[in-house]
């Protein structure tokens, strides 16, 4: 659908007076005062028991947690079991799975967006219990079909580590 | 557990902005409408209200903390004590449940439950790094944080596993823009066909803007009563409120993270049997464990067997055409995997409204007759409380009085359920009201 408006903008204009009317009782009719306000903030965050998978991926593995009580398997770690409450060691994760579902963004949120569209997609890989979310790349994102879904994949990672997971993504096996 | 009952609500209108009222504002405004249809005046109100439920979700879009305290003394209801709600999506419903245990546990006998959001306040774009914030910020959030695209990875799913189709999904759009049409409360009023949605543009594949909740601006209030609070308030304004009881509430939560959704056995409700269900893998990522909890606590405390058969209508959460498919299912108004065949029956539609195309089974159980979160409009905290006041409209028969039109009134309504969904399926909470005596 085309759009028939002008997009909007966010910048107003830089405004220091605004006239009162002699009659007060005619302020319930102002318009309301619109103001831009910045607000920027770096936190300080730790991965805490986390950590490790982010330490892996600098090291070009894809490091899970399994249960040592019940062998419940993570693709995305976490430190104590979901099912049994027991502790999890780290382990390697193949680095080699399936789409399990996937998606293309063609928007997203406003730190991402200028990465659109890319693909969004849930792996799965053998003996593992759970899911991990990552980003696919190789494939033309305007031929996304549900035949996407079961497709061999295998992780790559970036030479340069941000500690994020996105250091971390996957392409189809064979490109 | 004492009984507990809705007697009066009011919604202040749903809008993209609505930059000439702030959050305290707006929810005055329902408070207020609440008050009027009540009979009751705010001097009044302020004496026998015993206190109050807060529902905003986002911090963030706020950017004022403790705002509850602040809309407690814009309402002139301080010193009554009061507590703020947060639970994402579900927030407005878990706190109309909240209000509901401070009624049942003998707290209070006169209750209301408030809720606004402000989502105006950033552009489209931030609101939704705001809202993707509501996921993992490990794991999730810095992969692609958009909330569209979990949904669209989960109904990719749905339709692998089940062969729902787009076609489908978009029904769901036709039916509660349409059903608007006639709720002067809701933010997009209009009749759009399959091709609409299907042509609209692609947000996350597949879902279009149109298969897509907006953000807005907007709040509701809902007043809640024990019997002795019906007394109050016949006392106090000489009137006979006209309430609907609650009479069922459930909730559940599943794991943030949908990577995290295990492999098990679906949780069967009353009228299922597990060979309805061989060598599915529940719930994955296509289904909702935690709304299927919700439900199965709900019926069982409302006495519900079988809810297509004894629900009248329900105001869901439909944030995405696709979750409303996927809620059919954990609701158990079909089978797991026949959500799709089901709004296509026509069995969720309004049975009077003309959609522009045929129907077998047109109307047998209205599913958001007010148009719902896609039409509506989606002010979190508002959201799952307007439902509430939506629903108890319904069963005071009262929607001409409300909407200026009879035309989604649910005739002979009895049992209603509001149904109220956070995250990727992360908190779900679900209340059954029914018709007073």
């Amino acid at each position: 659908m085309s759009e028939s408006r002008v997009p909007e903008e966010e910048e107003g204009t830089v405004l220091f007076k605004v006239p009162l009317p002699k009659d007060l009782g005619a302020l319930r009719e102002l318009a309301p005062l619109i103001i831009k306000h910045h607000y920027e903030i770096d936190y300080i965050h730790s991965y805490a028991q986390d950590s490790p998978f982010f330490a892996g991926l600098a090291n070009k593995r894809l490091l899970g947690t399994r249960c040592g009580n019940c062998n419940y398997t993570y693709a995305t770690p976490r430190a104590h079991c979901m099912e049994c409450g027991g502790p999890c060691d780290w382990v390697d994760l193949p680095q080699e799975g399936q789409i399990h579902t996937f998606t293309v963004c063609y928007y997203g949120s406003e730190a991402f967006l200028k990465e659109t569209p890319f693909i969004l997609a849930l792996i799965e890989f053998p003996g593992v219990d759970t899911l991990f979310l990552t980003r696919v790349v190789g494939l033309d994102p305007q031929a996304s079909s549900l035949d996407w879904i079961g497709m061999a994949v295998k992780a790559k990672f970036r030479r340069l580590s941000t500690f994020r997971p996105t250091d971390v993504y996957f392409v189809p096996i064979g490109t | 557990m004492r009984p507990v009952y809705a007697v009066s609500g009011g919604v202040s209108k749903f809008a993209r902005a609505r930059p000439e009222l702030d959050f305290r504002g707006m929810v005055k405004e329902a408070y207020d409408y609440a008050l009027t249809d009540l009979h009751l005046t705010p001097q009044r109100a302020r004496e026998i209200v015993d206190g109050t439920i807060c529902s905003y979700f986002s911090d963030h879009f706020t950017r004022q903390l403790k705002a509850g305290s602040m809309v407690q003394d814009y309402l002139g209801l301080c010193p009554k004590p009061g507590k703020r709600i947060e639970g994402g999506g579900a927030t407005g419903g878990l706190a109309v449940q909240s209000g509901w245990e401070a009624v049942a546990s003998g707290r209070f006998d006169i209750c209301v439950v408030y809720g606004f959001e402000t989502m105006s306040r950033v552009n489209t774009w931030k609101g939704n790094e705001f809202i993707a914030l509501a996921s993992d910020t490990n794991f999730d959030y810095p992969v692609g944080g958009f909330y569209s695209g979990y949904y669209a990875m989960m109904v990719v799913r749905h339709m692998k596993e089940f062969g729902t189709t787009v076609e489908q999904m978009a029904l769901v759009s036709v039916k509660n823009h349409r059903n608007a049409l006639h709720n002067p409360y809701a933010q997009k009023r209009r009749q759009i066909t399959i091709e609409d949605v299907r042509r609209a543009e692609m947000v996350a594949w597949p879902l279009t803007m149109l298969d897509i909740c907006v953000m807005s601006d907007g709040a509701a209030a809902l007043i809640l009563c024990s019997e002795d609070g019906l007394n109050t308030l016949h006392k106090a304004t000489g009137h006979t409120p006209l309430p609907a009881k609650i009479t069922g509430v459930g909730g559940g939560l599943d794991a943030m993270r949908m990577a995290d959704r295990p492999h098990g056995e679906v949780i069967l409700l009353p009228h299922e049997k597990p060979e309805d269900y061989r060598g599915l893998n529940y719930p994955g990522v296509h289904s909702f464990r935690a709304g299927r909890t919700a439900a199965k606590a709900a019926y069982q405390m409302a006495g519900i067997t079988n809810p297509l058969e004894e629900l009248d209508f329900i105001e869901l959460h439909d944030a995405y055409t696709s979750s409303e498919i996927q809620t059919y299912e954990d609701m158990g108004l079909c089978r797991y995997g026949e959500g799709g065949k089901f709004v296509e029956s026509g069995t969720p539609f309004m049975p009077a409204v003309d959609y522009g195309y045929h129907f077998p089974e047109q109307g047998r159980i209205p599913i958001n007759p007010s148009g719902g979160l896609i039409a509506c409009g989606h002010p979190v905290g508002a959201t799952g409380i307007m439902q509430g006041v939506f629903a108890l409209w319904q069963l005071q028969g009262s929607i001409h009085t409300h909407f200026g039109s009879d035309v989604l009134q649910v005739k002979n309504a009895r049992r209603g359920a509001i149904h109220s969904h956070a995250g990727t399926g992360t908190y779900v909470v679900i209340s059954i009201l029914e018709k007073g005596e």
